[in-house]
């Protein structure tokens, strides 16, 4: 069981100087991601949504409300909420190999069995034959696999990507994003995707919460019960695309 | 004139790379090659000209030509003398750098801890600005002349760069590096031995070259007035003989020690890091 709670969320940053109001990031914020739940939250930048993201990791802390695993308080950073982040944060020095047995060797795990499972997650995103190789002679998107590995290898609770396909091409982000729908139907986790694409949510995601803009709250809660994979062309998906879209356009950020 | 800037506009390209005949690339890869000491040769004939036709004999004193500058080294490395002296320089640079050494655990500290940073970087800043050479009657008298006296002046030469590159090298961590690690379950010392000190290591080697040049130049001026051995002994003591073939063999000696000191650091550092850009360069 893995369930996340939200309740009565809030963030308020100190003004950038002395004197300065302080800013306010996010309000009042509820929400459950049920076990095993595939969920997104929608926003444009500046919504609060990494705010929300780094909380549930641990890098930061709500300054109201309370933030629950399993009915109990998210504390420090840990592996039971691993994140993949979108410049992918791999180890430069270490091989593709030693980056994935990271999160494994810190918990301890014996040197056959932490193998194994490299070797099962090296199959699973598609990345054998590139097991010696260092970040800097991939690509972008095989990057982006490498470090999807690391994360599912130390076996989470939960997931947490944040815009794990921001920094790719169109090309490579629809193909990861298929790679991800896969993936993610084989290792079954509770998952929270950070995201600004309302095509990468639909594509993904169980449900939608789209944010508001700053101070940012939960607008909408949208279940999506389609079938995967989703085809961007279904009528359904149009639909719903078109509805997400109506919410959203009137959240854009003022441009400065 | 023409000549030189002409051989210094084509150094950086790749003997290779120009699109010649098997047979005439290498005798335009050797042409490379020689033009870069186009210069070089010039001027040593110049100099040669100059002190053996041009000067009388007293004032050729002061400034010998190569030839008698070559023969001076010579008999320098066979009675073993500047083999001696380059050995005792060597000792000394690498004793005060196994010390100067202990700079990267409290720059990873400092890096790292706002409160250590705190303690520290008072202290830090009214030490640094003081050159190595203003330590050197203090340290006589602390020290004596010789070895102890020499490795400090280095030593302090070599601390402050290695120091302010572990610090800038720890704080220029990308922070997602030390989020994933976290996420990934490593504890605080093992996110700083796994995490900080890898990813600081190309700063912490150029600290290192840093350090390893300053201390190379302090450790000169040590051996001038507080040695009986060394390199700045030699060439010193050479002085005061008026052996001026001794003491050019001797400033060059130090020239190509530092020189290939600061390579074979890079080098090190480029073979133990593949992954780093910035030692690539």
């Amino acid at each position: 069981m893995s369930v996340i709670t939200a309740h009565n969320i809030g963030k308020l940053y100190p003004g950038h100087s002395a004197g300065d109001p302080p800013v306010r990031a996010l309000t009042d914020v509820n929400f459950t991601v049920h076990d095993k739940e595939f969920c997104a939250l929608l926003g444009h930048s500046g919504c609060g949504k990494t705010t929300l993201l780094s909380m549930l990791a641990g890098f930061e802390q709500a300054t109201e409300g309370r933030l629950m695993l399993d009915g109990k308080p998210i504390g420090k950073p840990g592996w039971e909420r691993c994140m993949i982040f979108q410049d992918y944060a791999l180890f430069p020095w270490a091989t593709v190999v030693d980056n994935i047995a990271f999160g494994l060797e810190m918990r301890k795990v014996k040197a056959a069995e932490r193998k194994r499972i490299v070797e099962e997650h090296i199959a699973l995103v598609g990345l054998a034959g590139f097991e010696n190789r260092y970040p800097h002679q991939l690509s972008g998107g095989m990057r982006q696999r490498v470090s999807i590995a690391r994360a599912l290898a130390v076996n989470p609770h939960v997931l947490l990507m944040d815009e794990p396909f921001a920094a790719l091409d169109a090309q490579n982000r629809a193909t990861m994003q298929r790679e991800m729908v896969r993936i993610w139907d084989h290792a079954r986790k509770t998952c929270v995707l950070v995201t600004h694409s309302i095509e990468e949510a639909i594509t993904l995601s169980d449900r939608i919460l789209v944010m508001t803009k700053r101070p940012g709250t939960i607008k909408a809660d949208i279940v999506v019960d389609l079938p995967r994979p989703r085809n961007e062309d279904d009528p359904a998906v149009i639909q719903l695309r078109r509805q997400i879209r109506e919410l959203i356009q009137d959240e854009a950020p003022v441009e400065v | 004139m023409t000549d030189a800037a002409r051989a210094s506009a084509t150094t950086p390209t790749a003997p290779g790379a120009l699109p010649q005949s098997r047979g005439s690339s290498l005798v335009g890869a050797i042409l490379t090659r020689i033009r870069v000491f186009g210069m070089l040769i010039l001027l040593a004939g110049l100099w040669q000209f100059v002190s053996t036709r041009v000067l009388d004999a007293s004032t050729a004193t002061l400034l010998p030509p190569p030839s008698a500058i070559v023969i001076g080294a010579w008999e320098l490395i066979e009675t073993g003398e500047l083999f001696r002296h380059l050995r005792d320089s060597v000792k000394r640079e690498l004793v005060a750098f196994i010390f100067a050494i202990s700079a990267i655990p409290l720059g990873i500290a400092m890096g790292w801890s706002r409160v250590i940073n705190e303690q520290f970087d008072v202290l830090i800043e009214v030490l640094r600005p003081i050159p190595p050479l203003a330590w050197i009657p203090l340290s006589i008298l602390w020290f004596g002349i010789g070895d102890t006296q020499n490795q400090f002046i280095i030593f302090l030469g070599m601390f402050f760069p290695i120091l302010l590159n572990t610090i800038t090298g720890v704080k220029n961590i990308e922070p997602n590096l030390v989020h994933a690690a976290q996420c990934l379950g490593a504890s605080e010392l093992k996110i700083l031995w796994r995490v900080v000190l890898r990813a600081a290591m190309p700063s912490i080697v150029t600290g290192i070259r840093v350090g390893l040049g300053v201390g190379w130049m302090a450790l000169v001026a040590a051996e001038l007035v507080g040695a009986n051995s060394g390199l700045g002994f030699l060439i010193n003591d050479a002085r005061t003989v008026l052996r001026t073939d001794y003491v050019i063999v001797g400033m060059m000696t130090i020239g190509v020690v530092g020189l290939f000191i600061d390579r074979g650091v890079r080098a090190l550092g480029r073979w133990a890091m593949p992954w780093s850009r910035a030692m690539a360069q």
